[in-house]
């Protein structure tokens, strides 16, 4: 169980390295992405004009105050509140995330399907667990609003995040086929026999 | 007591804003009991950084949780209590957006086949405002609960039959809670609706889900009920986000209605950890603020 300390952009060796358990702080860059980001990115060939290539993404939609652009503020936007949301949702556009934008590391909660597993096996990526509904912390890692791109689809835009010392965020799920969710959901099958017999309840 | 639409609106208001940024007691002191029983280390480290974040929202007066969820809006009324039922509605409306739009909070709302959202958290029959009446007094109650997606998302009805028995529901719980894993971000309060029409069924799971922690069902079968599947859900392993360990619900908590000879409904609607709500009591002296 290691620690790293990565600045993004990040090479395909820097992610083979990393296994499930160890934990990584991001710093430099962070991408928030949605839902709608990406329904319109995949199923609408939208193109954003950032490159996320060795980036990593959150998947979010923040609370955000509009303001005059600043050099503090050089989106119009001040980050109020900004967390993580379900990844569970948006599985099927891991691949493409990877393969056509060369994402290498998704930030969410909840976990990831086997779909995202085998992209992260092929491709070299990872999921990095974050605490889910632990908003109010992970703002203070935010420092800025740097950019936002596809902003019609406000919360759910392309948002560029200049960050500090985010994390630390636990490898969930690694790029050799690791993966805790798979592991825990294993382990939670057999406990489910034992608890629906202690319940009396024979299937 | 004459119910005054302007304290109306401005609570409404003032609730959404308080229920999204300070938890209730009893939610904090549900995060502290399955911190300190918590026996696996990964989960030992992800309810103490819940526990971290509460406090860190409280010093830095922000919001604890992104997903300003779905707003809900429980009103009582009391006997003696006049007042304009229109007005009512469309001054809780009118807070509602005014949070949303004065502080400001991301609005979640979305029309359900555009996707297209109004940024004020209103729109066809939202927020959802239940109105109910209680007692013989001068005196209303307001509960706000904004209700986050993650755990909406893992909501679940199944219309069993009496040849399913008691056994039918307990299963559907387990296969539900099971179902769900991380994604209702757990730990979670596990809301169980039993008979009743369908309709009735879900809305009794949201009651039971959005319910004080410690409250019992006021049915003795139901309270039995409850203590047996709190105790159930978590020996399966979930743990907290899902990452395994101990702490994978609060409680099970359950509300119950007579159904049918035929029918034996269940739904499970389940509150996430950060299981936000607030309360605004109008009597005649003015207006209070609790949990």
């Amino acid at each position: 169980m290691a620690h790293y300390n990565l600045a993004t952009p990040v090479s395909e060796e820097a992610i083979r390295k990393l296994r499930i358990n160890d934990t990584v702080t991001l710093q430099n860059t962070l991408f928030g992405i949605r839902d709608a980001t990406q329904i319109q990115m995949f199923d609408h060939d939208r193109k954003t004009r950032f490159d996320l290539n060795g980036h990593a993404v959150i998947h979010t939609a923040p609370n955000v105050r509009k303001v005059a652009v600043s050099k503090e503020f050089p989106a119009g936007y001040e980050p109020i509140c900004v967390g993580t949301t379900t990844s569970d949702r948006m599985e099927r556009f891991t691949h493409p995330l990877m393969t056509q934008n060369g994402v290498r590391m998704i930030v969410g909660k909840g976990g990831m399907r086997e779909g995202s597993a085998q992209a992260f096996k092929d491709l070299g990526g990872v999921y990095l667990a974050i605490i889910g509904g632990t908003a109010a912390l992970e703002t203070t890692w935010i420092e800025q609003i740097e950019d936002v791109d596809m902003d019609d689809l406000n919360p759910e835009s392309l948002w560029r995040f200049k960050i500090k010392d985010f994390g630390p965020l636990l490898v969930a799920m690694d790029s050799h086929g690791g993966s805790i969710y798979q592991e825990v959901k294993s382990d939670v099958a057999l406990k489910k026999e034992a608890v629906l017999k202690s319940l009396g309840i024979t299937s | 007591m004459q119910l005054q639409m302007n304290l109306v609106e401005e609570a409404c208001k003032e609730l959404y804003i308080r229920a999204l940024k300070v938890l209730p007691d009893d939610i904090k002191a549900g995060i502290n009991r399955l911190d300190k029983s918590e026996t696996d280390k990964r989960a030992q480290v992800v309810l103490k950084t819940m526990i971290t974040n509460i406090s860190v929202a409280e010093r830095e007066d922000n919001l604890l949780c992104q997903d300003t969820g779905l707003p809900i809006y429980n009103v009582k009324i009391g006997g003696n209590v006049q007042f304009d039922g229109m007005a009512l509605m469309a001054a809780i409306r009118k807070g509602c957006e005014r949070a949303t739009k004065e502080y400001p909070l991301r609005s979640s709302v979305v029309h359900p086949i555009t996707r297209k959202n109004n940024h004020t958290s209103c729109g066809i029959d939202m927020p959802a405002i239940h109105i109910d009446f209680f007692g013989d007094t001068e005196s209303v109650e307001i509960e706000m609960v904004p209700k986050g997606s993650g755990s909406e998302n893992n909501s679940f009805l199944k219309m069993a039959i009496p040849a399913d028995g008691i056994n039918g529901i307990k299963a559907f719980v387990i296969e539900s809670v099971v179902s769900a894993g991380g994604k209702t971000c757990p730990p979670t309060i596990v809301g169980v609706g039993i008979g009743g029409t369908s309709d009735q069924c879900v809305a009794m799971a949201k009651r039971a889900a959005t319910r004080e922690l410690g409250s019992v069902c006021s049915d003795e079968e139901g309270a039995k009920l409850e203590k047996e599947l709190s105790a159930a859900v978590n020996q399966l392993g979930i743990g907290p986000q899902g990452l395994g360990g101990d702490g994978t619900s609060f409680a099970v908590q359950v509300e119950l209605a007579h159904t049918h000879i035929t029918m034996n409904p269940v739904a499970v609607n389940m509150q996430c950890h950060s299981a936000r709500r607030a309360r605004a009591t109008f009597t005649p002296s003015g207006v209070t603020y609790g949990f």
